[in-house]
């Protein structure tokens, strides 16, 4: 693959996704879009971007943007974020919101839907505290492949065995041969959507907290800009984002603070979970 | 450093399974059946136990029965290790006492997720 090729194919993904690739990933097309190619009757990524220059094939691009932008999750990934969900965020909001009794959650790149249901049996296993509640919890992808897997609720054996804890595969999963399916009352917690966030995101309505882990690394600074500014907008005054680990709002977006003492949460600055009275 | 006890009658495996655990800085012992593995916990109760099922002499679940009646035997974390991978057997070893439950084959990812999720990483 040429310099040229790349600038095609990468540019394409940025173009679609806001997925920035640097020519030291190379490694990286060639291993998500080889195999793409091959299903084409195409041998190499040349062919692909000529395939590309001959056509305006949306169905191509729609392809290579879904094999570029796939990426691994896994059940109650690194813990910590859902413990300050369970023992901080959560509290706040069922006192905050005593009389509307609502909350609506969002899992943006939700990928094949192991947070949003993570987030699903974290709340049924609080239950007991939310008796009445209405609670919506929202998952998109910009990828229908992943989406699909998300709603069926099927992972194999070596997926329910990362971060899912024993007992919550005794209590919420059913085994289905080799593979593991999650309880319908779980999946039926969660809504599953297509949603590219470098697009306009006002109709997905606010949100008393948004879970958007992982996804701004691979975005460059102005994108990573763009999208906070959007979440901001559609997330409540007194709301929760969770970032990961290496991702900040800091110097990108003012209109959210770190909220102290919970390390990957941000909050909006002119309002802010922990503020006086709220 | 937090010790732990591999119980596995294949030699492969526990050699694995060391190699991961030693890189996540356990001291590691080794038992290759149930009866071993309870001699050496009653000589001293290792911090976690990573434990097949089918074994001779005693098996992995009979084994659990007998260190959780046992003095101190109610301290060692407990995950088995094993294939058999279905509900009933995954049942069986949690109300036996086990605190995880590993569906073979294994990798270092899982190794460190579940040791992560019973609180001895």
């Amino acid at each position: 693959m040429n310099s040229q090729d790349f600038q095609l194919l990468s540019g394409i993904v940025r173009d679609r996704s806001g997925l920035i690739l640097t020519e030291d990933k190379v490694y990286l097309l060639e291993s998500r879009l080889v195999p793409l190619a091959r299903q084409r009757g195409l041998n190499t990524l040349s062919d692909l971007a000529n395939e590309l220059r001959r056509g305006n094939d949306e169905k191509l691009k729609e392809d290579i943007t879904e094999a570029m932008t796939t990426n691994e999750t896994f059940f109650f990934r690194d813990n910590k974020p859902f413990d300050i969900f369970k023992q901080s965020i959560l509290p706040h909001l069922l006192e905050t919101r005593s009389s509307r009794k609502t909350l609506r959650i969002w899992n943006a790149a939700c990928s094949t839907g192991q947070e949003p249901y993570s987030v699903a049996m974290l709340l049924k296993e609080e239950a007991a505290k939310m008796a009445g509640w209405r609670v919506e919890i929202l998952a998109t992808d910009i990828s229908n492949e992943v989406l699909e897997k998300a709603k069926s609720g099927l992972y194999s054996q070596f997926e329910v065995q990362r971060g899912l804890p024993i007992q919550l595969l005794i209590k919420y999963f059913q085994q289905m041969g080799e593979m593991w399916q999650i309880d319908s009352s779980i999946r039926a917690m969660v809504k599953f959507q297509k949603v590219n966030l470098l697009e306009s995101l006002a109709m997905l309505g606010s949100f008393d907290v948004i879970f958007c882990r992982n996804v701004l690394i691979y975005f460059d600074h102005e994108t990573k800009a763009k999208v906070l500014s959007q979440m901001h907008k559609i997330l409540a005054n007194d709301g929760a984002l969770f970032l990961g680990g290496a991702e900040t709002v800091l110097g990108i977006c003012d209109d959210l603070n770190p909220v102290n003492g919970l390390r990957g949460v941000y909050t909006p600055a002119a309002g802010g979970i922990l503020s006086p009275g709220k | 450093m937090a010790s732990c006890l591999i119980v596995d009658d294949s030699k492969v495996v526990r050699m694995v399974a060391r190699r991961i655990l030693e890189d996540l800085k356990f001291e590691i012992r080794e038992a290759e059946d149930g009866k071993g593995a309870l001699d050496s916990c009653l000589n001293e109760m290792p911090d976690v136990i990573l434990l097949d099922w089918n074994m001779p002499v005693m098996n992995g679940i009979e084994f659990l029965r007998e260190l959780r009646a046992s003095d101190g035997g109610d301290g060692p974390v407990v995950v088995f290790c094993t294939t058999e991978n279905d509900m009933a057997h995954i049942r069986e070893a949690i109300s036996a006492g086990a605190n995880e439950y590993i569906m073979k084959p294994f990798d270092r990812a899982i190794i460190e997720a579940k040791f992560s999720q019973v609180g001895v990483l």
